[in-house]
């Protein structure tokens, strides 16, 4: 299977992918983050949905992590794109046949995919980190945040703790897009159901239903890259979402094993 | 067993059925090891499924079916030992050659020293570094046949290898096979293009809508053929008058390019001649061919319009 990683990464590291997806990455981290510092004083507020975080808040341990969290949905959502993409091309590009020749083994493939797309996802992830932390430092100054704080051992714990959770929700968002490919076959169909189900659908469903809110997958998804909060917590997040991708993840993978490659 | 003696490819009762069309219906052939064998029919006749079926990418519905001795339903057992081009190149357009057959060499587990040698054979070595999606079709053929080749395969199977490929391209995948076969590789090849495989196949499987309606020698299915003798008169205005004679003793004729094509036994030809000489035409030429594949083909296959 290690081959089958390799060359994976062979066709994830290519320029126009690689560097396409840090730009974009890079471009909303440093975007969320500067909007925080940025619009400090801002009265139509600096975080999401119009909250405002003043100097102070933003001087404790979380200020460092603060923006970086901001990101984190954005990032399951271009992983659910790049997952989604790249599994879905192996069929409308015919190169499906290439690989099962080369191994026959569709579960290693699978598995191989599904590993490289994580270590992409990894690095996705701690490059936005980084980014939002220096851009976080560097604006602390302008927008008067005292960063003693963040220096911490507790800021640190909170650093390690966030990146995992963005790292587990992006890699959920991934997995989902990864399913997609697999049912779909085309990667626009995938990528736009994704999208679309996870951004537009989902926000629908939850205002106008309240209750459906907390089982649906990318509610819980992002939950998970926030650490949980008062109304939906971390354990219920990680028990939905694994409920969602080990079942429809198992229904893909069937089929990947079982469906004949005829294209 | 010796593995030698094992035929390369073996099809017993081969079936697929999509829905209530049998693709392929109770194929049986066998390609002998270290033939070149040509895979032959219209387009929609199985060919395609067949291979698909012998690479393991989709499930027979019924029958069996060998690979280097071992049965199709284990894949992994033969894949590593064999080459396969099916329907065409298929590669990431944004990789560059180079890249993408490292891809392979890197799935298969061969070194990837091998990238530049098959590039430099199929003639790619300057642009191993460009971009597939900037590749003409030819280009595109040339490095399919490469990614095919990786595994230096025992063998090889190539669906419309020529397909896009100018005459020198042709010659080349030609040469190729040629020398894939001097060095103990079965091929077995489909081609539209019949004159090529009459050219290098000592072995045909000939399908129509998903039946095997010959497998075997190509010199056999060849001499089984009738022959025809080709008469050609110095001057053209005597072929209608030749024409009638010949058809008023009974067989048939056919003008083809100032020549007349005569269906009749190779011992007819003196008769053709002394009926030209007592109707005072001077035959320029007179010979006996045999049928070329192509024309086998639409004779058994019945599609010759």
């Amino acid at each position: 299977m290690i081959r089958v990683v390799i060359a994976e990464l062979r066709k994830l590291r290519r320029p126009t992918l690689l560097l396409g997806t840090i730009a974009t990455v890079g471009g909303l981290s440093a975007l969320f983050t500067s909007i925080v510092f940025l619009m400090i004083n801002s009265k139509d507020g600096n975080s999401k949905r119009g909250e405002h975080v003043g100097p102070a808040e933003l001087s404790h341990a979380m200020g460092l992590v603060y923006g970086f969290r901001l990101v984190g949905v954005f990032l399951g959502v271009v992983a659910l794109c790049i997952f989604a993409s790249q599994t879905a091309q192996e069929y409308s590009l015919g190169t499906l046949r290439n690989l099962l020749v080369r191994q026959p083994s569709r579960m290693k493939i699978l598995a191989g995919k599904f590993i490289a797309m994580k270590l992409f996802a990894l690095v996705m992830v701690l490059f936005a980190g980084a980014l939002s932390i220096g851009i976080s430092f560097a604006l602390s100054g302008r927008a008067k945040v005292d960063t003693t704080a963040w220096t911490s051992s507790a800021a640190m714990h909170l650093l390690f703790e966030s990146t995992l959770n963005i790292f587990i929700s992006t890699l959920c968002f991934g997995t989902f897009g990864m399913i997609l490919g697999l049912l779909l076959r085309s990667p626009i169909s995938a990528i736009a159901v994704g999208v679309l189900w996870n951004l537009i659908l989902e926000n629908i469903l939850a205002a106008l239903i309240n209750s459906t809110g907390k089982w649906l997958p990318g509610i819980n998804f992002s939950n998970l890259g926030e650490g949980g909060n008062v109304d939906l917590s971390y354990k219920h997040s990680m028990a939905v979402s694994l409920a969602y991708l080990v079942a429809s993840g198992a229904l893909a993978a069937l089929l990947f094993k079982r469906r004949d490659v005829a294209n | 067993m010796n593995k030698s003696l094992v035929p390369a490819i073996t099809a017993s009762d081969l079936t697929k059925i999509y829905g209530e069309r049998a693709a392929l219906s109770h194929g049986n052939f066998e390609v002998p090891a270290g033939s070149i064998c040509g895979f032959v029919g219209p387009n929609g006749s199985g060919k395609t499924t067949t291979i698909r079926m012998l690479l393991g990418l989709i499930t027979p519905s019924g029958g069996s079916g060998t690979v280097l001795g071992e049965s199709i339903t284990h894949p992994e057992k033969y894949l590593p030992h064999v080459g396969a081009m099916i329907e065409g190149p298929a590669f990431y357009p944004a990789l560059s050659g180079r890249e993408n057959l490292k891809v392979l060499a890197e799935l298969g587990g061969f070194p990837l020293s091998r990238v530049d040698e098959l590039l430099k054979k199929v003639d790619l070595a300057d642009r191993g570094g460009s971009k597939f999606k900037t590749y003409s079709l030819g280009m595109k053929q040339r490095l399919g046949i490469a990614a095919a080749l990786l595994p230096n395969p025992q063998l090889l199977i190539l669906d419309e290898p020529t397909n896009g490929l100018d005459p020198s391209g042709i010659q080349e995948v030609r040469g190729i096979i040629r020398d894939l076969a001097d060095s103990g590789t079965t091929v077995f090849v489909s081609s539209h293009i019949l004159s090529e495989l009459e050219m290098i196949c000592e072995y045909l499987v000939m399908l129509r809508e998903g039946k095997v309606i010959f497998s075997g020698r190509t010199n056999e299915l060849l001499s089984a053929q009738k022959p025809m003798i080709v008469a050609k008169p110095e001057y053209e205005v005597d072929i209608t008058k030749l024409a009638d004679k010949v058809s008023n003793s009974g067989y048939q004729v056919m003008v083809v390019e100032g020549a007349l094509h005569i269906s009749a036994p190779k011992e007819v030809s003196a008769e053709i001649n002394r009926m030209a000489f007592e109707s005072g035409i001077t035959l320029s030429s007179i010979s006996v061919v045999l049928p070329t594949l192509e024309e086998t083909f639409f004779e058994m296959t019945g599609d010759n319009k």
